[in-house]
């Protein structure tokens, strides 16, 4: 109650900051920019720059090859996560768009002999059509059927690349040209380690642009509540198709450099379970969080590794790991609100104070 | 004074309730319009027809001389017309001011290229418009909750948070609906001076309200709902002494 009737006591004419701001000198521009960092920003700077070096660090293709895994699930899922983080729809057939890119890139690379570069456009273009084509009738609906709709439109596209000739049927396609870039050819597992780790960090700057944007915003009051979006004027159909066609860029990009990478692509790589493991990226790492995608792409890819030691067991014991961690932490690894370090910090000193000094209340209560 | 928000003989129907039934009202511009009425009276009906959350039965309603009868609710907004909720609908996973950014949807810089790569006149533009945010949130007493999640917010500043939400929007309208119900009374005292500052500065307030005091001290108009019906619209003074008025919050009188 204290708290409140402070509230009350603020005062209710302020000079709007709008004023106060020009009249005041421009800070300097290194100050400004410190005070704007987000906090998760050093943590990002850090991991970064233990990547760049991780190919020379380690000298071992298998880590390397793991790390680009990673990467490519990190993109995925910072894709997924407009779907699914910022707009609250559950999408279970997100591999769709990477299947999309994938083939884009596949069938202009080996039939056509297009540049891979040139494909990405094109599978751009591809997936935001499936975006549209599946989006527009099927985002009206809620929750558990738009989650039903977007596993069957998964299973759909899966479907079409393993019966069609034109795709390779079920042996897929093979001898995707490499990807080169201003003349120099990438056929290594190092070079496709760069590759990724560049779009991941583009990806990782998009998305936090959107974030703060009128469209992150959109997206977010249609997931807390849809009726309350549509009286602040936002067409909320038409920015769930937004999301929607958000992730396909994101899933359809991520898919073409993946052909590149891996020279040969088949069905299982796009079923239901790599949409299912986008989604776990999403939800260990925290709904709606950029950080929280990218830890949850590595825990998702990273322990099933590091479980190898358990053999046959290691499913088992990842498995377990996922349900303790959506126990001790429903929220994620790294939720949206932040890790709450400063709150936590906040309740610990309270709390130590409260031992301290016990409250009239408290020691009233006892006394009776 | 022409009536700026109106109903023609409105109706609402569900299944074998009416709701609503041929309400007809004349809201003028500039007005603080309240609303009263015992539970159950239709009251937020007719806030959800006035809204675009419902459509009518019958009946139409007009907004300036337009017909908006059948318009979405985003396009009632769009046009000016911001609500509060009775249930207070802030967006709970969202600091306030992100709340009241939300608000100001239609306002905000939609250029898909400064939204991609967050172009320095975007950013120029979402500074200004975080800075007004920032305004409203001082305007309804909320200045040092700008960081606060929403579902952290007590629940008479939740009130006040929609009212800021609603506010930057720059509506020509504000609906209100239960602005000071579960609202402590120092609160219910703010709460009033928003109102009442919002109005002098040029907005058209509607309210719905159950604090009878609220209501004599803001309105200059009230309209009296029951059972779906219009009962009786005047002055507050008038209307407090209405016999019909009187019956219909606390029975006949037994004679």
């Amino acid at each position: 109650m204290p708290r409140e009737s402070k509230d009350l006591a603020a005062p209710s004419e302020i000079t709007p900051t709008a004023l106060s701001d020009v009249e005041q000198p421009p800070a300097s521009g290194l100050n400004v920019a410190l005070s704007r960092l987000h906090p998760g920003l050093p943590v990002a700077l850090v991991a970064l720059g233990l990547a760049a070096f991780l190919p020379a660090l380690v000298q071992n293709t298998y880590v390397v090859s793991v790390a680009m895994q990673v990467e490519i699930l990190m993109c995925l899922a910072l894709g997924l996560n407009f779907v699914v983080g910022l707009c609250g729809m559950l999408d279970l057939g997100f591999a769709a768009f990477f299947a999309i890119g994938s083939y884009t890139t596949g069938l202009l690379s080996v039939d056509s002999h297009w540049p891979i570069l040139a494909t990405v456009p094109v599978a751009v273009v591809a997936s935001l059509i499936g975006a549209v084509f599946i989006g527009t009738p099927t985002l009206r609906l809620r929750s558990d059927y738009l989650a039903v709709i977007t596993l069957g439109f998964g299973e759909i596209i899966q479907n079409i690349v393993t019966n069609l000739n034109q795709t390779g049927g079920p042996e897929g396609i093979s001898g995707i040209a490499p990807l080169s870039v201003a003349g120099l050819t990438i056929n290594s597992t190092a070079g496709y380690f760069y590759v990724f780790l560049v779009l991941t960090v583009l990806f990782t700057w998009v998305s936090y642009r959107v974030r703060r944007s009128r469209l992150g915003r959109a997206w977010l009051a249609i997931r807390e509540d849809e009726d309350t979006a549509h009286a602040m004027g936002i067409k909320v159909h038409r920015f769930k198709l937004y999301a929607y066609m958000a992730g396909s860029v994101y899933g359809s990009i991520t898919g073409s450099l993946y052909g590149a990478a891996f020279i040969a692509i088949a069905p299982p790589s796009f079923g239901f379970s790599e949409s299912l493991l986008v989604v776990m990226a999403v939800a260990m790492g925290g709904i709606g969080s950029i950080w929280g995608a990218l830890l949850g792409a590595g825990v998702v890819i990273a322990s099933p590794e590091i479980f190898r030691q358990f053999a046959t067991a290691r499913l088992l014991v990842f498995g377990f790991l996922l349900v303790l961690i959506m126990v001790l932490r429903p929220q994620g690894i790294w939720p949206e609100t932040g890790l709450g370090l400063e709150r936590r910090a906040r309740s610990v000193a309270r709390s130590v104070r409260g031992f301290a000094r016990p409250s009239t209340r408290r020691s009233g209560g006892r006394a009776q | 004074m022409t009536a700026l928000l109106a109903t023609e003989s409105l109706s609402l129907r569900f299944g074998g309730l009416d709701a609503l039934s041929g309400v007809t009202l004349e809201i003028p511009e500039l007005s603080l319009f309240a609303v009263i009425g015992p539970n159950g009276a239709g009251k937020t009906s007719l806030f959800n027809c006035l809204t675009g959350f419902y459509r009518p039965s019958s009946g139409s309603v007009t907004f300036d001389g337009h017909d908006i009868t059948r318009l979405p609710a985003h396009q009632v907004a769009a046009l000016g017309i911001r609500r509060t909720f009775q249930n207070v609908r802030v967006f709970p996973r969202l600091s306030a001011r992100e709340n009241v950014l939300i608000g100001a949807h239609l306002r905000a810089s939609a250029s898909p290229w400064g939204t991609v790569f967050g172009t320095p006149g975007m950013r120029r533009r979402e500074r200004a418009l975080a800075d007004e945010a920032q305004h409203w949130l001082d305007y309804v007493g909320l200045g040092d909750k700008a960081n606060v999640l929403a579902a952290d917010l007590a629940y008479g500043v939740r009130k006040r948070l929609e009212v800021a939400r609603a506010l930057i929007a720059r509506p020509r309208v504000l609906l209100l609906d239960e602005p000071a119900a579960g609202v402590s009374s120092v609160e219910r005292d703010e709460l009033a001076d928003v109102i009442q500052r919002t109005w002098e500065s040029g907005v058209t307030v509607v309210i719905i309200e159950h604090d009878v005091e609220l209501v004599m001290q803001l309105a200059k108009t009230v309209a009296v709902l029951d059972r779906g019906r219009l009962l009786v619209e005047g002055e507050p003074e008038a209307v407090r002494n209405d016999e019909r008025v009187i019956e219909a919050y606390l029975g006949r009188r037994r004679r």
